[in-house]
C-alpha cells in the first residue's frame, strides 16, 4: 500500500454534505479524499444538460437550509454561488381563479383579502406564530441529539441543554412547539384559515418528501420544517441557485479543490474495512484500497449500514432497526423542456411572457386540502398520483438555464410511490409524465404545444443514479420517531459499535438542496 | 409658467410605468426610480445575475472641447490625461489646492481634444477657473444627454442584438461610437456596479429607441429596470463610494475634518504624482504621500456570530435593513471610536452585513478588528468587525 492511499479521512459520497465535510476537515489541515460513484459530484444536487441547450437541476429543485456560515467559512460566493430569489407562489384555481403569495407583505395581504378578508388577517398573526415556532426549535436542531436513555456525561449534558432550552419558551410555546409536532397539517390549517386553494398551498409543503397526507399526524412539523427555511429574513434561504443546484455543488466543489480536498470520481465503495469495531478505511469496487483515520459516509444510513459495513461488524439489532429505517421515496421529478412559456388562464399574459411575473415563482397545483389527501390515498396504495405538481421555471429566474426565448420547467411531483404496484418501467415512467402534463392541462391548455422534450424520474431512478435508498429526498423518511435522538435509530447506535463511521443524515438534519 | 417640479429624465415615460411601489429619488434636481418593485431583491440580483437597466441621466455632463482640453483635465484632476489615448476613459477624483476631493467623476477622451467629464455635482465654475488662458470650452450637457447604466453578466451579449457593431472587443474602461436600432450612442464599458457593464450616452430624443430596443432584445436574458437602492447595495460591495455620502465635497464642508484626500479614499491608484507639470492639489498630495494619510477608506465586514450574540441576549434573530444605510455609525477598539462607516449594507451576494469605513491610523490596516455599532431594540451596541480590502466582490468577468 502506498501512503498516496493514506488519508485522514475518507468521505463516501461526493455529494454537496461530503463535499462540505470534506472542506471543514481539510480547512482544518486534514488529508482528506472524498470518492464519488458518478462521473460528477453533486449527489442529488447536480444540473446537467438532458437535452442539448436545456439545463436541468434533475433532482433537487430549490435550495433552502443552506447555512450562511457555511457559504462565508467555505466563501462559496467565490466559487461562483448565487441565490437568486423565487418571488411568489401561484396556485391555480379549479374554478378559474387563483392564490397568489407575493415577496411583499402588503400584496400577499391584498390578495388573501380578495378571497377572505378572516384569513388575511389570521395570515398575519398565523406568520408569526410559525415564525416562533421556527425559532424556537431552531436551536435543538443544531444540537447533536443526547440520548435520554444514556448516563454519560456527553449525553446529560445533551439533555441539560434541551431541558434549559425547554424553561426557556414561555408556557405558550411550549405548548404551541408540542402541539405543532404532533398535530397533522391539516388540523393545524383548518384551525386557521377558510380559503381551500390556501390551505391547500400550505398543506402541500407540509407533504413534501413524506409519505404522508395532510390528514396524517406529523405533517404540521414538516410544514414547520420548510417554515425553517424563512425565519432568517436577510438570508431569504429560499432560492433557485445560479446554474441549479448543480451550482451550489459547484461552487462547494470549487472551494473544496482551493483548500486541497482530494475528489475522486468513478470511485465506487465497495466496502469499508473494520478492524477491531473500528472503520480502518475502504475497498473501492476496482480494487483499490484506501485507509484511513476516519470514515465518514455521506451515503445514506440503509447504503452505509447494510451495503459498505459487513455486517458481522454490527450488532444484530442495530441492523434490524436499520433494516426497519423508513426511506421509502414518494416523489419524482418530471423536468420538461419548453419552446416557450405555458399561458395559465387564471393570469394570461400578453407579449411573449418574458415579463410574465407568475412564472418567476413557484407554481404548486394545489387547490384543496381534500384534492391532496385523496391523491394520498391512491399512493398508500402503490398507485400513480401525479395530481400535485409543484413547478417552477428556473429560466425565468436564470435566463442561462435555456437557450434564448426557451425554458426549462422543473416540476416536483407527489405522489410518486417508490413501491409502484408492478413497479416502475418506461411505461409507467410514461404515465406519471402524462398524468403530470394532463394536470397542468387544465389550468395551462397550451402547456404541450411548449414541449419540446420530457425527462421523468421516479424515486427508482433517485435511487439508482443518486444513490439515495429508496429514493428519499431526505435520506430517509422526515417522521416524528425518526428524528432527533430518534435518527436513524436508537441513539448512539448510529456510531454503533462505536466505530468512527458516521452517516450524513445524523450530521445534518435535511439536505441543503430539497 | 412656473414650474416647481422636479425634472424628469427623457425615459420617464418607460420608467414611470414601471414604477410600482412610486419609489422616487431625487437625484440632482431630477426626479428617478429608486425601485420599481416593492423588494428590492429581484433588481440587486439583476445586476449580478443577469441584465440591469438604470437611467443615470441626472449624473452631471461636459464636453470639454479645443486644443487645450486635456491641459485642463490634465491641470484639474489628479490622472495623467495627456497619457490617454482616444477610446479611452478613466475614472478620476479632483482636488482643491490642499489636496482635498472636490468631487469625482470619469473622463472619456471622445476624440483627440473633445472630452467628455462626468461629475456627482456642478463644476462648470470650478473647470472655468482652471481655463483661464487656455483654448478650450466647457459646455454643460446634462440636460441633453441620456444615460442608461446597463450592468450584469449578460449585458454583452444583449448589446451584441441591438448594436450595429459587436462590442466583444470594447475593454474596460474603453468606450466605442456604435449604432443601436440606427440610433448613434457611445458605449463605454464603465459602471457603479462592480460587474460587467456598459453605460450607453445618447441624444435626449433618442432615449426611448434606444430603452425600447434594449428591453425587447433584453427579454430573454432577464433584463430588468433597476433603480438606485439596489445599485446603491451594489456600488458598496464594488467598493465604490458616494459623494455626500461617503465624503463630503472640500468645496463644501463647514469644517477642515470634513474634507477628504483622495489618498484618505483608498484612490492612491487614480494620483499620477508622476506626471508631468502642475496639478490642482499636487503640493498637497505629494506631502501626504511622503508623511502618510491620517485616515483611509476601508471596507468593514461585520462578524455574523457576533451579531448573532448580540440579538440573542434580547431573543432576537439578527435584523438587518432591506437597504443600503447612508448613515454614520461609529467605529470603536475598545472604548475608544477610530473611525465611522458611512454605507452599510447587508450583501445577498455574500451574504455578510458590510460598510464602507473611514478609519484612522493605525486602524486602517487589513486584518484590524473593531467593532462597529449597531441598534438592538433601541440600544446602542457594538458589533465585532473585520478591516478587509476592498472591493468585497470582484467577478472575474468584470475585467474580461
Amino acid at each position: 500500500m502506498t501512503s498516496s492511499n493514506t488519508y485522514d479521512a475518507i468521505i463516501i459520497g461526493g455529494g454537496h454534505n461530503g463535499l462540505v465535510a470534506g472542506a471543514y476537515l481539510a480547512r482544518a489541515g486534514k488529508k482528506v479524499v472524498v470518492l464519488e460513484r458518478r462521473p460528477i459530484v453533486g449527489g442529488a444536487a447536480v444540473t446537467e444538460e438532458i437535452f442539448p441547450g436545456y439545463k436541468f437541476t434533475e433532482f433537487s429543485y430549490v435550495v433552502s437550509l443552506l447555512r450562511p456560515e457555511i457559504i462565508r467559512d467555505l466563501e462559496l460566493p467565490k466559487h461562483g454561488l448565487k441565490i437568486l430569489p423565487l418571488p411568489s407562489t401561484f396556485t391555480p384555481m379549479e374554478n378559474g381563479d387563483y392564490l397568489a403569495s407575493w415577496d411583499d407583505h402588503d400584496l400577499t395581504r391584498r390578495e388573501l383579502y380578495r378571497h377572505s378578508p378572516k384569513d388575511a388577517e389570521a395570515y398575519d398573526e398565523y406568520a408569526r406564530v410559525m415564525a416562533r415556532a421556527a425559532k424556537a426549535i431552531k436551536p435543538i436542531i443544531n444540537l447533536i441529539p443526547p440520548d435520554p436513555s444514556s448516563m454519560s456525561i456527553r449525553d446529560l449534558m445533551g439533555l441539560l441543554k434541551v431541558g434549559q432550552y425547554a424553561a426557556s419558551l414561555s408556557e405558550k410555546e411550549l405548548y404551541m412547539v408540542a402541539k405543532l409536532a404532533t398535530q397533522s397539517s391539516a388540523d393545524l390549517l383548518e384551525e386557521w384559515f377558510e380559503t381551500d386553494a390556501l390551505k391547500g398551498t400550505k398543506a402541500a409543503s407540509g407533504i413534501i418528501g413524506t409519505y404522508l397526507g395532510p390528514r396524517s399526524p406529523g405533517t404540521a412539523y414538516v410544514l414547520l420544517h420548510h417554515y425553517m427555511g424563512e425565519i432568517d429574513g436577510a438570508f431569504r434561504a429560499w432560492g433557485f441557485a445560479k446554474n441549479g443546484s448543480g451550482g451550489v455543488s459547484g461552487a462547494i466543489f470549487n472551494a473544496t479543490k482551493a483548500l486541497g480536498v482530494e475528489v475522486r470520481v468513478n470511485s465506487s465503495v465497495q466496502q469499508v474495512k473494520v478492524k477491531n469495531g473500528r472503520a480502518v478505511g475502504v475497498i473501492l469496487e476496482n480494487g483499490d484500497e484506501l485507509t484511513s483515520k476516519v470514515v465518514m459516509s455521506a451515503a445514506d444510513p440503509k447504503r452505509t449500514f447494510l451495503q459498505f459495513v459487513e455486517q458481522k461488524h454490527l450488532p444484530d439489532d442495530f441492523v434490524t432497526s436499520i433494516q426497519n429505517f423508513r426511506a421509502r421515496g414518494s416523489s419524482g421529478k418530471v423536468n420538461i423542456a419548453l419552446s416557450k412559456l405555458p399561458n395559465f388562464t387564471a393570469m394570461p399574459y400578453t407579449g411573449n411572457g418574458a415579463n410574465s411575473v407568475l412564472h418567476r415563482g413557484a407554481v404548486s397545483i394545489s387547490p384543496s386540502i381534500d384534492y391532496i389527501e385523496r391523491a394520498y390515498d391512491d399512493a398508500k396504495y402503490g398507485q400513480i398520483s401525479s395530481a400535485l405538481p409543484r413547478h417552477d421555471l428556473p429560466s425565468m429566474i436564470d435566463p442561462d438555464m435555456a437557450p434564448p426565448g426557451h425554458h426549462v420547467m422543473s416540476c416536483f411531483v407527489q405522489y410518486a410511490p417508490y413501491d409502484l404496484e408492478g413497479g416502475w418501467n418506461d411505461q409507467r415512467r410514461n404515465e406519471l409524465g402524462e398524468a403530470v402534463i394532463a394536470t397542468i392541462e387544465q389550468y395551462a391548455p397550451n402547456i404541450r404545444e411548449c414541449i419540446v422534450g420530457m425527462q421523468v424520474i421516479s424515486p427508482k431512478d433517485i435511487e439508482a443514479i443518486a444513490g439515495i435508498t429508496g429514493g428519499n429526498i431526505f435520506h430517509g423518511e422526515l417522521l416524528l420517531h425518526q428524528i432527533f435522538f430518534l435518527r436513524p435509530t436508537r441513539n448512539g447506535q448510529t456510531s454503533a459499535p462505536r466505530s468512527k463511521a458516521t452517516t450524513s443524515a445524523q450530521a445534518a438534519h435535511t439536505p441543503a438542496a430539497a | 409658467m412656473l414650474n416647481l417640479n422636479l425634472k424628469t429624465t427623457p425615459f420617464h415615460e418607460r420608467t414611470s410605468a414601471l414604477c410600482q411601489p412610486q419609489n422616487w429619488r431625487k437625484w440632482a434636481g431630477y426626479f428617478v426610480v429608486g425601485s420599481y418593485e416593492h423588494v428590492l431583491d429581484r433588481e440587486y440580483w439583476a445586476i449580478r445575475n443577469s441584465a440591469a437597466l438604470i437611467d443615470v441621466t441626472p449624473l452631471m455632463k461636459y464636453i470639454i472641447k479645443g486644443k487645450d482640453a486635456a491641459a485642463l483635465l490634465h491641470r484639474v484632476t489628479t490622472r495623467n490625461v495627456h497619457k490617454m489615448k482616444v477610446g479611452q476613459v478613466a475614472y478620476t477624483g479632483w482636488c482643491d489646492e490642499e489636496g482635498k476631493m472636490i468631487d469625482d467623476g470619469t473622463i472619456s477622451r471622445l476624440e483627440e481634444s473633445t472630452f467628455r467629464l462626468t461629475a456627482a455635482e456642478p463644476n462648470l465654475r470650478w473647470l472655468t477657473m482652471n481655463a483661464v488662458g487656455m483654448d478650450v470650452s466647457i459646455t454643460e450637457v446634462t440636460d441633453d444627454v441620456a444615460a442608461l447604466s446597463f450592468q450584469g453578466p449578460n449585458t454583452r451579449k444583449v448589446l451584441n442584438l441591438v448594436c450595429e457593431k459587436p462590442v466583444d472587443e470594447l475593454k474596460y474602461f474603453r468606450l466605442m461610437t456604435n449604432k443601436i436600432h440606427g440610433v448613434e450612442v457611445t458605449i463605454s464599458r464603465t459602471g457603479y456596479t462592480g460587474d460587467l457593464g456598459y453605460e450607453i450616452w445618447m441624444d435626449n430624443k433618442d432615449a426611448l429607441k434606444v430603452w425600447d430596443a434594449l428591453m425587447e432584445a433584453g427579454s430573454d436574458y432577464g433584463i430588468t429596470p433597476v433603480g438606485i437602492l439596489a445599485m446603491d447595495m451594489a456600488r458598496v460591495e464594488a467598493g465604490l463610494f458616494m459623494l455626500d455620502v461617503d465624503y463630503t465635497s472640500a468645496s463644501h464642508a463647514w469644517i477642515e475634518s470634513q474634507k477628504s484626500s483622495p489618498f484618505e479614499l483608498g484612490l492612491d491608484w487614480t494620483v499620477a504624482l508622476d506626471k508631468p507639470g502642475y496639478f490642482v492639489g499636487r503640493r498637497a498630495l505629494e506631502k501626504e504621500k511622503r508623511e502618510g494619510s491620517a485616515w483611509k477608506m476601508v471596507g468593514l465586514a461585520v462578524d455574523w456570530v457576533g451579531m448573532e450574540n448580540i440579538f440573542k441576549q434580547v431573543g432576537l434573530p439578527p435584523q438587518i435593513p432591506g437597504s443600503a444605510v447612508r448613515a454614520s455609525l461609529p467605529v470603536m477598539v475598545g472604548n475608544v471610536q477610530v473611525g465611522y462607516a458611512s454605507t452599510s449594507t447587508w450583501s445577498p451576494l455574500l451574504k455578510t452585513y458590510i460598510a464602507l469605513a473611514h478609519l484612522q491610523k493605525p486602524y486602517y490596516e487589513i486584518g484590524t478588528d473593531v467593532r462597529m455599532e449597531i441598534t438592538v431594540e433601541h440600544h446602542r451596541q457594538h458589533a465585532p468587525a473585520k478591516v478587509v480590502k476592498l472591493p468585497f466582490y470582484e467577478p472575474e468577468w468584470k475585467k474580461k
